[in-house]
């Protein structure tokens, strides 16, 4: 035991020798987008499409629990938006695809370490991430969307009655967005999807603000209620990624997106596996065609 | 009966997905635990030695296992090999690695604990009745050391088996991953299946965990 005591600070040390090697290492390796090898030479995590048509495969990392995004049927296939365009560009590139169940907080470290050539996760562009990773063109729109009652239904949120309360999540991005640019609007706070469903049944708000594509979906479900405003905000966009530095695979795929305008591809994709649950009507407002945000 | 969703266990090849995903959990458990057992008895029996330098390597590798989560572990291994070594390990190879350091690591410390605990006089007894050490450690100390390890070991041996729902974050893709995956493919036709399917992956656990906690209290009397 008493040598248990000395042990403290020198594990601690230990620890925290580690770590700063660790992040040291980090540091280095996201500077130019490349591994260092244990030699200290600079090392190419990432495989060039040359690389990826000759060994036949691509690795895709797609979500498998993200209905009707990226998600597994009862047959154990990969369905869904991202899954139909993988298919599209395993088939485009002649080689077969090793699908990789991702989790929304790993897409980066797949990238980095080269472990999945492209991320096709519903991967929303945004700065903070486009500095680890290289986005292609985009092929889907995110926004906020706000839905109401069809009895009372709300087109705009200029002139805002400030006895009237609107529904968020806590913790979505509809939160920080209402407080910074319509202060005026007194909003009433949940935790959860199921808590803010009820208290929209209940009336205890006139509206609901969240993602477009959860209104929507939520719009559809329900009788009675209608997404008054589908799109509200800075609209952001989906695309799909690869590591850092990539080029040939990037340009591959931007070329890909382009040439898939002139067929429509991602309006079929759309109709293919998005339809039921976000209707036709909106189609236009969801989908990227060719890489041309609208 | 209320509705539990339980239809969606017998769509398509679900079933066999689920069964699948817990051999995934169960595989990577069971090797890890069948090379950290003989390997912590072993390093549990030298950190009872003396001798400093031993001591010193097997707390720090002690410490260093039992602060970082498991998570952070997995990280380390899956992504941080690639980066820092350019090793591409498949998840599993990563999972039945962290678990395998991990396993040993605590279990080289029970068996160290269940050494120690023997009260001295055992050893001094045996040495007046003219026991040689290795004799000593053979008939006195060890079949008393290991009763009192049973009940820890299994503890340990459950919790890696439970773990494992970890290693879904390294794209292996193990029972629990396959519950979330038919729960969100059927959120629109069966809103309820969470309850079901994880009723069924509580009995999964179960019938995969009970015979290691059965043999314990088996050995247990056995031994008395």
């Amino acid at each position: 035991m008493k040598n248990f005591k000395k042990m403290v600070p020198l594990a601690l040390a230990m620890t925290l020798a580690f770590a700063v090697t660790a992040c040291g290492k980090k540091a280095d390796s996201k500077e130019a987008g490349e591994g260092t090898n244990a030699g200290g030479e600079k090392a190419v995590v990432y495989r060039t499409l040359d690389e990826i048509k000759e060994s036949g495969t691509i690795n895709i990392g797609v979500f498998s629990d993200k209905n009707p995004f990226g998600y597994i049927d009862e047959n154990g296939d990969y369905q869904g938006y991202d899954v139909y365009f993988a298919n599209r560009i395993g088939e485009d590139l002649g080689v077969k695809i090793n699908f990789v169940s991702t989790e929304a907080a790993n897409r980066i470290e797949y990238l980095e370490t080269g472990k999945v050539d492209v991320i096709l996760a519903n991967f929303t562009v945004t700065k903070e991430r486009a500095e680890k990773v290289d986005f292609a063109l985009p092929y889907m729109n995110v926004a906020l969307g706000v839905v109401s009652p069809e009895s009372k239904v709300i087109e705009s949120l200029d002139n805002w009655n400030p006895k009237d309360e609107m529904i968020v999540i806590s913790g979505t991005t509809a939160e920080p967005f209402l407080i910074e640019n319509y202060p005026n609007i007194p909003l009433q706070k949940y935790d959860s999807y199921a808590t803010a469903k009820n208290a929209m049944e209940n009336g205890n708000g006139v509206a609901w603000a969240n993602d477009n594509t959860e209104v929507i979906a939520f719009a559809l479900q329900n009788k009675g209620y209608t997404v008054g405003i589908p799109s509200l905000g800075s609209q952001d966009t989906i695309a799909p990624a690869v590591s850092k530095g990539n080029e040939t695979l990037l340009n591959w795929i931007n070329e890909e997106i382009k040439s898939l305008g002139n067929e429509k591809f991602f309006h079929a994709n759309y109709e293919a596996t998005l339809v039921d649950t976000y209707g036709l009507e909106f189609e236009d407002s969801l989908v990227v065609e060719g890489g041309q945000v609208q | 009966m209320p509705d539990l969703g339980l239809e969606i266990l017998l769509k398509g090849s679900n079933m066999i997905r689920l069964l699948g995903g817990l051999w995934v959990a169960l595989k990577i458990s069971l090797i890890s635990v069948a090379i950290s057992i003989p390997i912590g008895i072993l390093l549990g029996a030298l950190m009872t030695w003396k001798n400093p330098i031993t001591k010193i390597v097997l707390r720090l590798y002690l410490e260093f296992i039992r602060i970082m989560p498991q998570l952070v572990l997995l990280f380390l291994v899956y992504f941080g090999t690639t980066k820092a070594f350019g090793w591409d390990l498949s998840g599993e190879t990563a999972a039945i690695l962290v678990f395998t350091l991990w396993g040993t690591a605590e279990m080289s410390d029970l068996v160290r604990g269940a050494l120690i605990s023997i009260p001295k006089h055992q050893y001094e007894s045996s040495e007046a009745l003219g026991l040689s050490k290795v004799q000593t450690y053979l008939y006195i100390i060890i079949p008393q050391a290991v009763r009192r390890l049973i009940p820890l070991s299994i503890n340990l041996i459950t919790r890696m088996i439970k773990t494992t729902s970890l290693i879904l974050m390294i794209g292996v893709v193990e029972v629990l991953k396959v519950a979330q995956q038919m729960i969100e493919a059927n959120r629109m036709s069966s809103p309820n299946g969470a309850f079901g399917i994880y009723l069924a992956v509580f009995i999964l656990y179960f019938i995969a965990c009970w015979p290691i906690s059965m043999l314990a209290k088996h050995l247990e009397m056995k031994w008395r």
